[in-house]
């Protein structure tokens, strides 16, 4: 089990950034096609969504790295160990 | 003997006492999730009431409004109350939390329209929505904590389970009391300046007040009292609540691992689905409600029952199941919706009647001369009760002689060409009884997921952190799992629908809105499965 913990942690960490670069296009693309009445409106969507987001990309990211170092092989059973 | 009935009577006191820390507790919670829900129910008048009437500009208010409210604002409620929930305790926190939330919903039912103050009309209601959204992010983390550190031993996940009906509760309030003043009033009534849109927000104002009151009475959490009566609370909880590699990880975990998969199972059963039946398969405004009403009452007491079970098998597998369970039958749920209310699988049509022929002259454009209307409205009734309204508008424009388009009034109407485009026709559908209940039966096995993920979550995130930065450590990956991963169920679900229309297929796939919510779930449930551990947490009072 500990094996599997190790590996889905890189996939992940591969799955943060990817989900970023997503965004990003994706953002890019709508902000691009949008009508000129409503491109403001757009741009502050996807601004709120990109300032949300990136911090929970790094979060996950996070979360794969201490994955792939087997950090999670244990899981704390009392706060002593937090 | 004596000894036996003081013991017995012991037991009685400790169980009335849990049961008003219970009622005290969820009553305040049920009224901030009314209270943040009336403000989305009523979106549509208030963009009305409020905003200008320029199409961009209310847009970009409105986004601001209900963006910034659930994204932002909700975890940054979450870190600031949390923080002061772990420094000055439980109580005070959540009780701080109810007075803004009240406080701030009754003023927006008092803020004058955008006709009569102009543009302070738009950014009071912006400020007053985003201290909702920062109560909102206060509140739920005080109360489950403060639940969860008054309950016996080996009954977490049941007493904590009445919190958790409370946001259920608080989406059937809001839609209630819509729905009663709406159908009193009338549509005009309702929707006029000072109409009765406004009343379920003075009506806020009385449940806080008595939701304070019964607050006021209570007394601290003992495990929070115990804490500082030996000095040993926390004095930076941010800090080591995510400055603290070995608490961030269990954050994180929390997160990806529970939260987000029950975020997005949550709003997926309780607002996509209603969303779902009232703008792809067409139900009328007050059915669609109902029919979520009565799934949501029918489905309430499993919160309660997945708690209690949660205690006796772990809350980890309940939590997954449901997840599960949503993953594989999301699709054929809503497929089903479609083909319930879908006319081309109807036969038996048992009437077809005019019930508002057009004018005999079409009715001139007041703001475009040169367009004429025809409007109809037909009603076709089936068998089974169902009756689908079709409302037909027929624009015409006017021609001259020449050809050349010119207002309509202006022309001998003898001599008026007319060229019709598609006419524009608007569906709205009321089901017979037995569809009635197919749809609703369908709601109710949604909600029921959301039962099973949502009923155990409390008990489950309480126990994996410390009581000293409980508060702080929970509330976060709560409200960034049911904030933003539960709260853009509807607009990325809109966005992935809009990548499949097609020139071919200019409606899309209605169905592929799914692929986010179901996507998310399968994420959290692999690394749920994977990395969370099934134990329940004997103490927590460390």
């Amino acid at each position: 089990m500990n094996k599997i913990k190790k590996i889905l942690g890189f996939v992940w960490m591969a799955l943060a950034p990817a989900i970023i670069c997503f965004l990003v296009y994706e953002a890019f693309a709508k902000i691009g096609t949008a009508k000129p009445t409503e491109k403001a409106n757009t741009i502050l969507q996807w601004v709120i969504i990109l300032i949300i987001f990136t911090p929970i990309s790094i979060g996950f990211f996070l979360f794969g790295k201490y994955a792939s170092s087997n950090e999670y092989a244990h899981l704390p059973e009392s706060s002593e160990e937090l | 003997m004596i000894t036996g009935k003081l013991i017995a009577m012991n037991a009685e006191n400790k169980q009335s006492s849990i049961a008003f820390v219970i009622g005290a507790s969820s009553v305040g919670t049920l009224i901030e999730w009314y209270d943040f829900y009336i403000f989305g129910m009523l979106a549509t008048i208030l963009s009305k009431q409020f905003f200008p009437a320029e199409a961009g500009t209310a847009a970009l208010l409105s986004t601001l409004a209900i963006f910034a409210a659930g994204f932002i604002v909700r975890p940054f409620g979450a870190l600031v109350f949390g923080r002061l929930g772990d420094l000055i305790g439980r109580k005070h926190t959540f009780l701080l939390t109810l007075v803004i939330m009240g406080g701030s919903t009754f003023a927006i039912g008092l803020v004058p329209g955008f006709k009569t103050i102009g543009w302070a009309a738009p950014i009071l209601v912006l400020v007053l929505r985003l201290l909702q959204g920062l109560a909102l992010g206060g509140e739920y983390g005080g109360a489950a904590t403060y639940v969860a550190e008054h309950a016996p031993k080996g009954q977490r996940g049941f007493w904590t389970s009445w919190i958790q009906t409370t946001a259920t509760l608080g989406l059937f309030l809001a839609l209630g009391v819509i729905i009663l003043i709406r159908s009193n009033q009338g549509v005009d009534k309702f929707s006029a300046e000072w109409g009765g849109w406004r009343y379920p927000f003075w009506i806020s104002i009385l449940l806080v007040g008595v939701s304070v009151l019964i607050r006021m009475r209570m007394s601290e959490s003992p495990m929070f009292s115990k804490l500082k009566s030996e000095g040993k609370t926390s004095a930076n909880p941010l800090k080591e609540s995510f400055g603290n590699k070995a608490n961030f990880k269990m954050v994180l975990l929390a997160l990806f691992g529970a939260v987000m998969g029950q975020g997005v199972v949550w709003y997926t059963g309780q607002f996509y689905a209603q969303s779902f039946i009232e703008t792809v398969c067409k139900i009328d405004f007050v059915q669609s409600r109902n029919m979520m009403l009565v799934a949501i009452l029918m489905a309430t007491p499993c919160f309660v029952l997945f708690g209690w079970l949660s205690d006796k098998v772990g809350r980890k597998w309940i939590m997954l199941l449901g997840m599960l369970l949503a993953i594989c039958t999301y699709r054929p749920i809503y497929k089903e919706f479609i083909a319930i209310t879908s006319a081309a699988n109807r036969a038996n049509v048992v009437d077809y009647r005019v019930t508002k022929a057009g004018p005999l002259m079409p009715l001139v454009d007041v703001k475009d001369k040169h367009k004429m209307y025809i409007r109809q409205v037909i009603d076709t009734v089936y068998l089974d009760g169902s009756v689908f309204k079709y409302t037909i508008t027929d624009t015409l424009i006017g021609f001259n002689e020449l050809g050349v388009n010119r207002p309509i009034n202006l022309i001998n109407p003898t001599l008026i060409k007319y060229k019709s485009p598609k006419p524009n026709v608007v569906i709205e559908k009321t089901m017979g009884r037995s569809a009635t209940w197919d749809m609703i039966w369908l709601i109710f096995i949604q909600i029921v997921y959301v039962t099973m993920v949502y009923g155990p979550i409390a008990a489950f995130l309480v126990e994996m952190f410390p009581t000293k930065i409980r508060y702080t450590s929970m509330s976060l990956p709560y409200h960034i799992g049911n904030g933003v991963f539960g709260g853009l169920v509807p607009f990325l679900g809109t966005l992935i629908v809009e990548f499949t229309k097609t020139t071919a297929q200019p409606a899309g796939d209605v169905l592929a809105g799914l692929w986010y919510p179901i996507g998310v779930a399968t994420v959290c449930l692999v690394i749920g499965a994977i990395y969370l551990t099934n134990k329940i947490d004997k103490n927590v009072m460390d």
